[in-house]
């Protein structure tokens, strides 16, 4: 022990410390980890279940809405169904958001892009196309 | 804005877009349901716009008036004949889109709420992976339909051997680098989950036929909705999962209505090979038979004596652009007193609905024109049947040639009319490949001709 230095013992009892604080931090997380299975469960299971909820029964609802849509007007159901699936802009713009520019930020662009081509494109050629159809001019 | 704040807004949204399809069930309530699509876009966009995660809009508006100036160009400037291969285009920008929001989500995961990089959550990692290689399948797929389409590219089926063992390789070689991505959280994993469903959108699509693509159209269609599914669950968001729930089975519908309208299963479509090669069995015997070929004049005698005409549109319309044609020689024609009705098959054209969109283009009243169950039944008390860019949706080998590819697919019985006058280039098969034993009844006069030209010298004769 005589060989222990002070420098060396200050040197151990700060990595003691940073040990510490790492563990606390995990700790927290895993306390945030907890409360939120926890919060969650009760509502009905856990988030994913949640969000496939919403999912199946949007699907039904898709199903009862779209086999109403009359022959004749496929064409403009693919035309704003194309538009309205470029909602997934959402998720460009988050990633085109933060202000610090990196490779998400370039991906996030590129993306808007994209899906804005869609969306003015859908539903431009959509309202052009119901445009058209005309009943019989009454005599 | 806070939180239950925004998931309000994006719930608005999803009920707009909702709307937007059920606007569709009329023409009439049509306009009102595609305000409400973009109605519901502008909700979602500004809701997001709002969030704290977005702090920086010079790139985001950049890439919105780029992105918005060459949709509205290309949208306003396209012909409606042209409308499959846009749909095509537009379907290949979602699927490439979802890509790039899953690989910005990858490298930035913290903007997301699902963890940090490397340290991403698997739930969010299977999401993200499926969302990427729906997305990357769909781009790539719809790449081909449209090169297809457009005619970059032949339609014929492209097949090889070992084909469908490939694509099953390679779908289970997906399967392994999703799970493997999972397990380390590499970032080559990734591209390579992109690359390789890249690869497959392409093998799938490249064995359809010309003849399927409204199979194919709505099924691109789908997959769109699908990864957009994808990618919403991996932000958690849910106006993109409802509107791709949507857009998904609303594009299962119309491939399921494409696929009954063949009589075909939709494994039978997606396997391919259809179409291309000569199929009729009796082709050689056919060729000796003798048909009897009409000019403008006789045709437009007959139509001119005639009580009803039921009017047959099909791809070759579109080919031809003879749609404007064909509604002046309508209009003579009802100016003489006489019914004049369209029947539409399911198949006709190349996407779900192209004929009516066509006919409405040429200010032919929607409520002139009838789907195959409403009018079927009305050939056989109608005079004269005007088979124009048709083919293969006219042949009664469908009903009596077990032996026949298309046996058992839904036709339109334009035989049973007094006279079906038949306007086609040459006696070449459809595109099916198979003849058409129609063009050799008593009672069918082949017109040979453009189909625009054939219109406008009927108009010219009807005139005289």
């Amino acid at each position: 022990m005589t060989s222990m230095q002070p420098e060396d013992l200050i040197r151990k009892a700060e990595a003691l410390a940073r040990h510490a604080a790492e563990l606390a931090q995990q700790a927290d997380a895993l306390v945030a980890a907890a409360t939120r299975t926890t919060v969650a469960t009760p509502a009905g299971g856990d988030h994913f279940i949640f969000l496939f909820s919403i999912f199946v029964l949007a699907v039904f609802v898709g199903y009862y809405v779209v086999w109403n849509v009359t022959p004749a007007l496929h064409s403009p159901l693919m035309g704003v169904t194309n538009a309205i699936s470029s909602v997934i802009i959402v998720g460009a713009l988050i990633a085109a958001g933060p202000t610090d520019m990196g490779v998400s930020k370039v991906f996030g662009f590129i993306a808007v892009i994209l899906a804005s081509i869609n969306i003015f494109g859908g539903f431009i050629v959509t309202q052009r196309m119901l445009q058209m159809f005309k009943r019989k001019p009454k005599k | 804005m806070s939180h239950n704040l925004s998931a309000f807004a994006y719930l608005i949204a999803s009920i707009c877009f909702i709307m937007a399809l059920r606007g569709l069930s009329s023409p009439v309530s049509a306009r009102v349901g595609n305000i409400y699509g973009i109605v519901g876009m502008v909700i979602a966009i500004a809701t997001t716009l709002a969030s704290p995660e977005v702090l920086s809009y010079t790139l985001i508006v950049i890439g919105v008036l780029i992105g918005g100036s060459i949709g509205t160009v290309v949208a306003l400037r396209i012909q409606m004949t042209a409308l499959p291969q846009l749909v095509a285009a537009f379907h290949s920008l979602v699927g490439l889109a979802a890509v790039f929001v899953a690989s910005a989500a990858f490298y930035n995961p913290s903007a997301y709420g699902i963890g940090t990089f490397g340290q991403i959550e698997v739930g969010s990692l299977v999401e993200m992976s499926i969302g990427t290689a729906i997305g990357a399948i769909t781009f790539t797929g719809s790449i081909i339909a449209f090169s297809k389409l457009q005619g970059i590219m032949s339609g014929a089926p492209i097949t090889f051997r070992g084909q469908h063992l490939l694509n099953a390789l390679l779908g289970i070689a997906l399967i392994a680098l999703v799970v493997w991505m999972c397990m380390d959280q590499g970032a080559p994993k990734f591209w390579m989950i992109a690359i390789v469903a890249f690869l497959l959108g392409v093998l799938i699509i490249i064995p359809i036929g010309g003849a399927d693509m409204p199979v194919v159209i709505s099924m691109l269609n789908s997959y769109s909705g699908w990864a957009a599914c994808g990618i919403g669950f991996t932000l958690g968001n849910t106006a993109l999962i409802i509107t791709g729930a949507l857009v998904g089975s609303s594009g299962a519908i119309l491939s399921y209505i494409m696929c009954k309208g063949m009589n075909r299963s939709f494994f039978n479509v997606i396997l391919g090979g259809f179409g291309g090669e000569s199929a009729g069995p009796d082709a050689a015997m056919l060729k000796d038979r003798t048909v009897r070929s009409g000019s403008a004049d006789d045709a437009a005698f007959i139509m001119k004596n005639a009580g009803s005409v039921i009017i047959v549109p099909g791809y070759g319309m579109a080919v031809a652009q003879a749609q404007h044609a064909l509604r002046e020689m309508a209009d003579l024609l009802k100016e003489e007193g006489i019914t004049v009705k369209y029947a539409i098959h399911p198949v006709a054209g190349r996407m779900p609905g192209h004929m009516n969109v066509l006919l409405a283009e040429a200010n032919v009243p929607y409520d002139e024109v009838f789907e195959l169950d409403e009018i079927n039944r009305d050939f056989a008390g109608t005079d004269v049947a005007f088979v124009i860019g048709a083919n293969d949706v006219t042949n009664p080998a469908a009903k009596n040639d077990p032996s026949s590819p298309i046996y058992g697919m839904p036709i339109l019985d334009v035989e049973k009319s007094g006279t079906v006058l038949f306007i086609k280039r040459s006696l070449g098969s459809g595109y099916a490949g198979i003849e058409n034993e129609l063009f050799f009844r008593d009672n069918t006069m082949m017109l040979f001709a453009d189909a625009k030209k054939m219109c406008e010298d009927i108009v010219k004769a009807l005139e005289q």
